[in-house]
């Protein structure tokens, strides 16, 4: 994994999340649209906040193929929830709003399933790993454990 | 009803979204490691390649009926409940169609990863 590798994991959480919110927001200004009214969905692109939310979610989608093209589906995925994760520090930090003890559940949930996937090789479905230097890799030495994740990842 | 609405609407976001994230995996595993081939032959050439692999087009094309699905799930239903069901589910269908179509090697380290990441979601944004 390069820094430029990184940058692009990067992009997808904060395009994601920025593009995400910004199409939520401007949905709730559109309103409930009826099965009756179909043609209002492409109308609701007139709405501003709808329309910077698809441009984002471009952006999220070229750097999204970029990753794709270097590393499988299920290593790329976590990169996209971390989005969530941000979006709630941004909630938190940025905007001061109350986070529940739920929504911080989730934040760990989601971290330490990111962590469990970026431990790993990025690249399994052609048989190698580009992925030897992460520097989320336990550290060899003391316990047998780290041992067996060496042996596993031999395999690949 | 508009509680079963709510709930097709989640299902076919889901199918489109596993459907579009296979297809589209699959093409740019196709096309190759895109900043190799940029270092090597230019930018033009992921472009051109991109937009000759009838994979990314089928790709995009369920993503397209994804997305407006999501909009339609959205607008019958309450964001806490459609966002976070769809992800959800979107996360684990993908892992399952990843090993199935895509031959990835979805170890212990991945499945426990997925469902962390599902239940992380499902949380976060209920």
């Amino acid at each position: 994994m390069t820094f430029r590798k990184y940058l692009v994991l990067a992009g997808i959480t904060v395009f994601a999340a920025a593009g995400d919110s910004l199409l939520s927001h401007g949905m709730k200004q559109v309103g409930a649209i009826s099965i009756h009214h179909l043609q209002s969905v492409i109308l609701a692109v007139r709405n501003p906040f709808v329309a910077i939310g698809i441009v984002l979610l471009l952006a999220f989608f070229a750097s999204y193929m970029n990753a794709l093209s270097w590393a499988d589906l299920t290593y790329v995925l976590p990169a996209t929830s971390l989005g969530y994760v941000l979006l709630a520090l941004v909630a938190k930090f940025a905007l001061h709003e109350q986070v529940s003890l739920v929504r911080w559940l989730g934040i760990v949930l989601i971290s330490g399933g990111v962590g469990f996937v970026a431990g790993g090789p990025a690249l399994t479905a052609h048989g190698h790993d580009d992925d030897s230097k992460s520097p989320l890799l336990p550290k060899s030495g003391r316990s047998g454990a780290p041992n067996v994740h060496i042996h596993e990842r031999a395999e690949l | 009803m508009r509680h079963v609405y709510t709930w097709n609407g989640i299902l076919v976001v889901v199918f489109f979204s596993v459907v579009g994230d296979i297809l589209i995996a699959r093409a740019m595993k196709q096309v190759g490691d895109v900043h190799a081939i940029v270092q090597r032959s230019g930018v033009w050439t992921v472009v051109g390649r991109v937009l000759s692999n009838s994979s990314f087009f089928l790709g995009v094309t369920a993503m397209a009926v994804a997305f407006f699905s999501l909009l339609f799930a959205l607008s019958w239903g309450d964001v806490s409940l459609v966002a976070p069901a769809a992800a959800s589910l979107t996360f684990i269908g993908n892992a399952f169609a990843a090993k199935i179509f895509l031959h990835e090697r979805v170890d212990r380290r991945r499945w426990i990863a997925a469902v962390l990441v599902a239940g992380g979601v499902a949380l976060l944004a209920g």
